[in-house]
């Protein structure tokens, strides 16, 4: 029994890792005032990216790849949301649509049919001396692929700046209040632009480790709703880099429980798993959504200059 | 809420311009991304529009039969989008749609023969509004942002869907994971004889003039419209109920997606399985779009993107092109659409926008 514990909080960690990647990146275009609907596109360049650089011959060409298809991708958004100021939600809408199709369209072009027998690099788990020795929580937090640690330093990385540097405090600024900030002498826009492509970087991660430290090559269409679900983890996170993260956890939980009752052998369907992390996003946004309260300049259109 | 941006003049440029230059840059593209990829440019291209329009099986059987669900969806996310909600769950009230009316001419249809089928419609176009219900009542009651809530409905009723298909209404040998093949007195009459067009076209294009009817001529239309285009002054202004017209929005709009999945299974499919829809609610916001949001054009444009699904389909076959191709060029025209919209918003600013 303690076995399958011990495996479903790893589970748990290695599944949350690119939901938690994914919401933080989310979670700073959101705080200045940009969401992003398009995540879901983005994380999928990141997947395509990622298999593309690890077929190069190492894990590490596969990260730095994810990470550059998903700035990429999160510049094609920032170019029409942040300077031509068009609709984000059906700007982003578009993203995912044009993303996912295209991934798909390339990995048939690049690598033919017989993709799912692509081999690639893959990570291994990393155990952390020490650390990863603690019972139960110690193999589940700290024997992880090297990305989930890059997680761990993302977000405390993004806690520090978000409420300890000036930048992230312009960022907040130009989130709640962008005139006052343009005041200051702050470009909105601008800052925007840059807090649009960290995401994209973050959620190019996210695809990478989807890709090299969970599934271990590509399919269409394989990020399968992430994007979405990172936003309402963005939500029930409150903005918070902690809160984000904790966030996450709980939807890896929901997803790893497939893995638990598959090994208990349960007569369910095992369609009610699949479907379990959507509508578990569905009673979260319900509970979370009208008390948390959202950067107040989320998803204008009208402000200033670069 | 400040003063617009004042208007830069470097991109004062007549719209007409903006719009042929974003055709240019579509096709532009649309070759770059063949050429990109490994394949033959021209032979694509000319596969494309044989496949589209290059005979009357292409024009009747492919490119309308596919226009059909596209056009039904087409005006349920346009009722939706000027009502002021981003309805992006079409594709699950269509696949809810579709088990309904599956379900309902499967028991009945045996003992009713084609009298089955206005129930079965009655019963898609309920599931489609059962399906949006939820994300309705989420965004009225918690002020949950319906393009996430439709989303994640659209994931509960494909895996919805995949259980049934496996599940209580798996076909009887318990082989394929679909539902029995509909009998044949229960298919929908064909509108055109020799070809596959059957009367959902006719079905489509009655719904596309009740739609313009009600959104240009009735009161409940205008009260859609106000609601849509500022909340604020429908409320303050106008004094009306803008929760109550939002939730009748979203239902509609719900009711003519999963219409949408019924004349799809009792007109081209026979049979309920998971992939039956090749993601037409998702194609559906480029159909609203590409139409400016008009109930009229959304018959034009859903007819245009079924000649390109058909198109790409043939693409496909004689090319090797992968069908993927379709939601890269959707993308396209959406963020030609908006972008060029932006560019001619900055000479001449306007207050009212879609979904802001």
């Amino acid at each position: 029994m303690s076995d399958q514990v011990a495996a479903f909080l790893e589970a748990t960690v290695r599944t949350a890792t690119p939901l938690a990647l994914a919401a933080l990146g989310e979670s700073i275009a959101e705080r200045s005032g940009v969401i992003n609907v398009g995540l879901e596109g983005v994380i999928i360049a990141g997947c395509f990216g990622a298999v593309v650089g690890a077929r190069q011959g190492s894990v590490a060409a596969g990260v730095v790849a994810g990470v550059a298809a998903g700035v990429a991708a999160a510049l094609v958004f920032a170019c029409f949301v942040v300077w031509l100021r068009t609709d984000q939600i059906i700007t982003g809408t578009a993203l995912t649509l044009g993303a996912l199709g295209l991934t798909g369209m390339l990995y048939r072009a690049v690598f033919g049919t017989a993709g799912a027998a692509l081999s690639i690099p893959t990570m291994r788990p990393l155990a952390v001396p020490v650390l990863s020795a603690i019972p139960v929580i110690g193999p589940a937090l700290f024997q992880q692929a090297a990305v989930t640690y890059m997680l761990y330093a993302a977000a405390a990385g993004t806690w520090w700046f978000l409420a300890r540097t000036h930048a992230g405090l312009a960022l907040r600024a130009v989130g709640e209040y962008p005139e006052a900030a343009q005041a200051a002498g702050i470009r909105p826009a601008r800052v925007q632009g840059w807090a649009v492509l960290t995401s994209g970087a973050l959620a190019g991660l996210a695809g990478a480790s989807l890709v090299l430290a969970q599934v271990g090559t590509f399919a269409e269409g394989m990020s399968a709703g992430r994007g979405f679900i990172a936003i309402a983890i963005v939500a029930l996170g409150r903005w918070r880099p902690l809160g984000v993260s904790l966030a996450a956890l709980l939807f890896g939980a929901a997803t790893a429980l497939q893995y638990l009752f598959q090994s208990t052998g349960t007569q369910l369907p095992y369609q009610l798993f699949l479907a379990l992390p959507y509508v578990l996003t569905l009673m979260v946004l319900a509970a979370s959504t009208s008390r948390g309260r959202a950067p107040a300049a989320m998803g204008r259109r009208d402000l200033g200059v670069w | 809420m400040t003063p617009p941006a004042p208007p830069r003049h470097g991109v004062a440029v007549h719209p007409a311009i903006v719009v042929v230059l974003f055709a240019a840059a579509i096709i532009a593209l649309l070759a770059f991304v063949l050429a990109a990829s490994g394949f033959e440019v021209a032979a694509s291209l000319a596969a494309l529009v044989r496949g589209a329009v290059g005979s009357p099986y292409a024009i009747f059987s492919a490119t309308l039969v596919r226009a059909t669900p596209l056009i039904l969806t087409g005006l349920a996310v346009t009722l939706a989008f000027k009502g002021g909600i981003l309805n992006i769950g079409a594709e699950g009230q269509l696949l809810t749609g579709a088990a309904l009316a599956s379900a309902v001419v499967l028991s009945l249809g045996p003992a009713l023969g084609r009298g089955v089928l206005p129930i079965a419609m009655v019963a898609a176009a309920l599931g489609g509004a059962a399906c949006a219900l939820i994300p309705a009542w989420l965004r009225q009651r918690f002020g949950v942002l319906e393009v996430i809530s439709t989303i994640m409905m659209n994931f509960v009723a494909l895996y919805g869907v995949g259980y049934l298909v496996r599940g209580p209404m798996q076909e009887p040998t318990r082989i394929y994971p679909q539902s029995s093949t509909f009998p044949d007195t229960t298919h929908l009459p064909l509108l055109l004889p020799g070809s596959r067009l059957h009367i959902g076209f006719a079905i489509a294009v009655v719904a596309a003039m009740l739609a313009w009817y009600l959104v240009r001529v009735t009161a409940a239309g205008f009260r859609l419209r106000v609601v849509g285009a500022n909340p604020q002054a429908a409320a303050s202004a106008a004094q009306l109920d803008v929760d109550a017209v939002r939730l009748r929005v979203f239902l509609l709009s719900g009711a003519l997606a999963g219409v949408a999945g019924g004349v799809e299974v009792t007109g081209v499919t026979f049979a309920l399985y998971e992939n039956l829809s090749p993601g037409y609610g998702y194609t559906a916001i480029a159909v609203a779009l590409l139409a400016g949001l008009h109930p009229g054009f959304v018959l034009a444009s859903g007819i245009f993107l079924g000649a390109l699904q058909a198109g790409a389909a043939a693409m496909q076959r004689e090319a090797g092109v992968p069908l993927a191709l379709v939601g890269v060029v959707e993308a396209l025209i959406i963020l030609a659409i908006v972008g060029g919209r932006a560019l001619i918003d900055r000479r001449a600013p306007r207050a009212a926008e879609v979904g802001t």
